[in-house]
């Protein structure tokens, strides 16, 4: 080793941008292991998000409504087109689909008690009904996914909506995986598996291929529910504009569509990073699908993936949406990833706020798991409250900006509500860049 | 016997008359006439009932039945029996692809050929095939069984689970994780069993047994591909 001259300095260590620090240990891990990374949770990366984009509230050529006095509406109607019992929300904000077997009992229970409360419909998930989340859950939206896990005509029949599940956004074209540290006897049999194996769902459907068969699949499903309740589709957004077309084509009554940030209970991270487009991303091309159709608000439009406060759904429901879903803001209304149970984070090697093995079954907070004394930490009814109180917290802010819009009614608010912070914003939402009247790709350039 | 003609009356009518019956006894057999391939027909039903369809079908025909026993006298398009919970579904014709996909429960037997995809994620369903079944058959099935007189086409029972095969003629190919496996004394009588309830003349001895060799069980990269 040759002694360095104190008089030239040294070059200062730099971290490559490239290979990073998470890039390097998941190589390790990689080479250590031979398996990907499975996690849950949604995309974690930065991208282009409701973030970017701001409401210009009314001034002098638009006059606002009194914050606190004058009425602002939020409530919608799903299942206008076809069904004879369309779905009476108080709130645009909806539970997303979760599976039991994902979550436990009692954390399906509160999503349920919370959303009858605040006066919105929760949403089954892979592995079926659950008699717990029936029973508290005012409005509930039945799951057709294609596992099929625990699919039953009986559950069909007793749902308020059936939502056919064609992809997530955290995983579009992917399928699922519930590892067997999860399968207890109740998910087990539920499901039709051993105890304690691994579970994989399939990635499409095992009796319909295509938008054609999906038609016929949507009449089957009408006919054995009487043509009653809505059918939705749900699809995770890659090419918006030509999904939703078809879905409608299809004979679907409301369309989910659900951004690369949206959560999944387990799924391998390169899928979460790497496969979809942004939720900002996908709404206006889904709209745009359903106004060239002569159908917007007649088949009404879910948006999920990244909602968080009343910013998000007001800005959602500004581009065109008619209501929002929640999936990962629930689970942390519920506790998760609370920083009081950090000690224990530690102990599973990460830390509050980063916890993502949701798919390990260990889940402090008690929501990711089927231990029974884990699961025992979430009481149902405190977190039914919890989940009320967000929801409602949600609503009065999106019901604030709407108001200093000059709207009485979340679905009176307009892109031209809004402007865009990044010209990605700008061009992905199409709402001018802030201060000027342009955004880039001006439509008509076609998708 | 009732008789239904679902070209004059349609298929909502069907339908909604045959779920009507749900809970009850009934003792008249009914009978659709001029099925003509319509998609859906006698599906969700929930009862013991007779119902005897006079030509062929599409899609989903006795899709999700309970209890029923429904007899096609003819051929059926895909997805017959679909997620079947009990009852009886008898095709005298062909089936086309996934007969008796994610069946529950019940029996689905097919008196020709069925196509691709028989018993697809069957979780508890029979199916007796008097013929052959094509490529995929069984695939990630979960429960019940599958007699198959005739051939089976490439890949049966891949990525199979705890569901049981039963061939007596070839089989050109085993998918992933399927493994023949030992016909013991428990099986031939279980054999017995479902052929006679198929309507088959066939011996059990001179079947194989088909099983998962559950390897797939547990996230292996070793088993990945
Ligand atoms: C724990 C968990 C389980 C999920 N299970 C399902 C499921 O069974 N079926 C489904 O369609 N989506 C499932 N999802 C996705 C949600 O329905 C929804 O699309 C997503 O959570 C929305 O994005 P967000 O989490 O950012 O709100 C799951 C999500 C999470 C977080």
């Amino acid at each position: 080793m040759t002694d360095h001259d104190p008089r030239i300095p040294r070059t200062a260590p730099i971290q490559s941008a490239t290979f990073s620090n998470p890039i390097n240990a998941e190589i390790r891990r990689a080479a250590a292991t031979g398996i990907y990374d499975i996690r849950g949770g949604g995309a974690k990366r930065r991208v282009p998000h409701f973030d970017d984009l701001l409401f210009l509230g009314a001034s002098v050529s638009r006059y606002p409504l009194e914050g606190y006095r004058e009425a602002c509406g939020t409530n919608v109607t799903l299942g206008t087109r076809f069904a004879k019992n369309p779905i009476e929300l108080d709130i645009p904000i909806t539970i997303a689909g979760m599976s039991f077997g994902a979550l436990s009992g009692p954390a399906k229970e509160a999503l349920g008690r919370g959303a009858t409360l605040a006066g919105t419909s929760t949403t089954t998930g892979d592995g079926g009904m659950t008699p717990e989340e029936r029973g508290h859950s005012a409005k509930l939206v039945y799951q057709y996914l294609p596992s099929r896990y625990g699919m039953n005509p009986d559950d069909l029949r007793r749902a308020d909506a059936i939502e056919v599940v064609v992809g997530q956004g955290a995983k579009p074209g992917g399928g699922g995986m519930l590892l067997g540290q999860k399968i207890d006897d109740r998910v087990a049999e539920m499901r039709t598996l051993p105890k304690g194996i691994d579970q994989r769902s399939a990635c499409r459907h095992p009796d319909w291929t295509g938008p054609d068969d999906l038609e016929i699949k949507i009449l089957e499903l009408r006919e054995i529910t009487g043509w009653r309740v809505p059918i939705y589709v749900k699809i995770g957004a890659t090419r918006p504009y030509f999904d939703v077309a078809l879905a409608v084509k299809a004979g679907a009554d409301v369309v989910v569509i659900d951004g690369m940030q949206g959560g999944t209970a387990a799924t391998q991270d390169v899928f979460i990073e790497h496969v979809g487009i942004p939720t900002l991303a996908c709404i206006r091309p889904a709209v745009k699908a359903l106004q060239d159709l002569g159908l917007h608000r007649e088949v009404q439009l879910v948006v999920s993936g990244g909602i968080r406060t009343g910013a998000d759904v007001a800005k959602a429901l500004a581009l065109g949406a008619d209501a929002v879903s929640i999936g990962t803001a629930a689970m942390v209304a519920l506790g998760d990833n609370d920083p009081k149970y950090e000690a224990e984070y530690n102990a599973l090697g990460t830390t509050a706020g980063a916890y993502d093995d949701w798919h390990e079954g260990n889940d402090p907070a008690g929501i990711t798991t089927q231990n029974p004394e884990l699961a025992a930490r979430l009481d149902p009814v405190e977190g039914g409250r919890r989940l009320r109180n967000y929801l409602n917290v949600m609503t009065l802010e999106a019901q604030t900006i709407a108001r200093a819009c000059g709207h009485n009614h979340l679905h009176h608010l307009e892109p031209e509500d809004l402007c865009a912070l990044t010209m990605e914003a700008a061009a992905m939402a199409q709402v001018p860049l802030a201060g000027t009247d342009w955004y880039p790709g001006k439509p008509g350039t076609g998708y | 016997m009732a008789t239904y003609d679902i070209e004059a009356d349609g298929l909502r009518g069907l339908n909604a008359a045959l779920q009507q019956l749900a809970g009850t006894t009934p003792n008249e057999p009914w009978e659709v006439v001029n099925p003509r391939g319509s998609h859906a027909i006698a599906v969700g039903l929930d009862a013991p009932l007779d119902v005897t369809i006079k030509g062929s079908t599409g899609y989903y025909c006795a899709g999700m039945n309970k209890q029923a026993t429904i007899r096609v006298a003819g051929s059926v398009g895909p997805g017959v029996a679909e997620n079947m919970m009990s009852g009886t579904v008898i095709v005298e014709g062909d089936a086309s692809q996934y007969a008796g996909a994610t069946g529950h429960g019940g029996l689905l037997v097919i008196k020709g050929n069925a196509s691709s995809r028989c018993g697809i994620s069957m979780k508890g369903i029979d199916i007796v095939v008097h013929g052959n079944i094509g490529h995929m058959s069984a695939f990630m099935a979960q429960a019940g069984n599958l007699v198959v007189c005739g051939d089976a086409g490439e890949a049966l029972g891949d990525s199979l689970y705890e569901a049981r095969l039963f061939v007596r003629g070839s089989v050109k190919s085993l998918g992933a994780d399927c493994v023949e496996k030992e016909m013991r004394p428990e099986h031939l009588e279980l054999l017995a069993d479902l052929l006679e309830r198929g309507g088959c003349d066939a011996r059990p001895e001179e079947f194989r047994r088909y099983g998962s060799a559950r390897k797939l069980y547990h996230f292996n990269i070793d088993n990945a591909y």
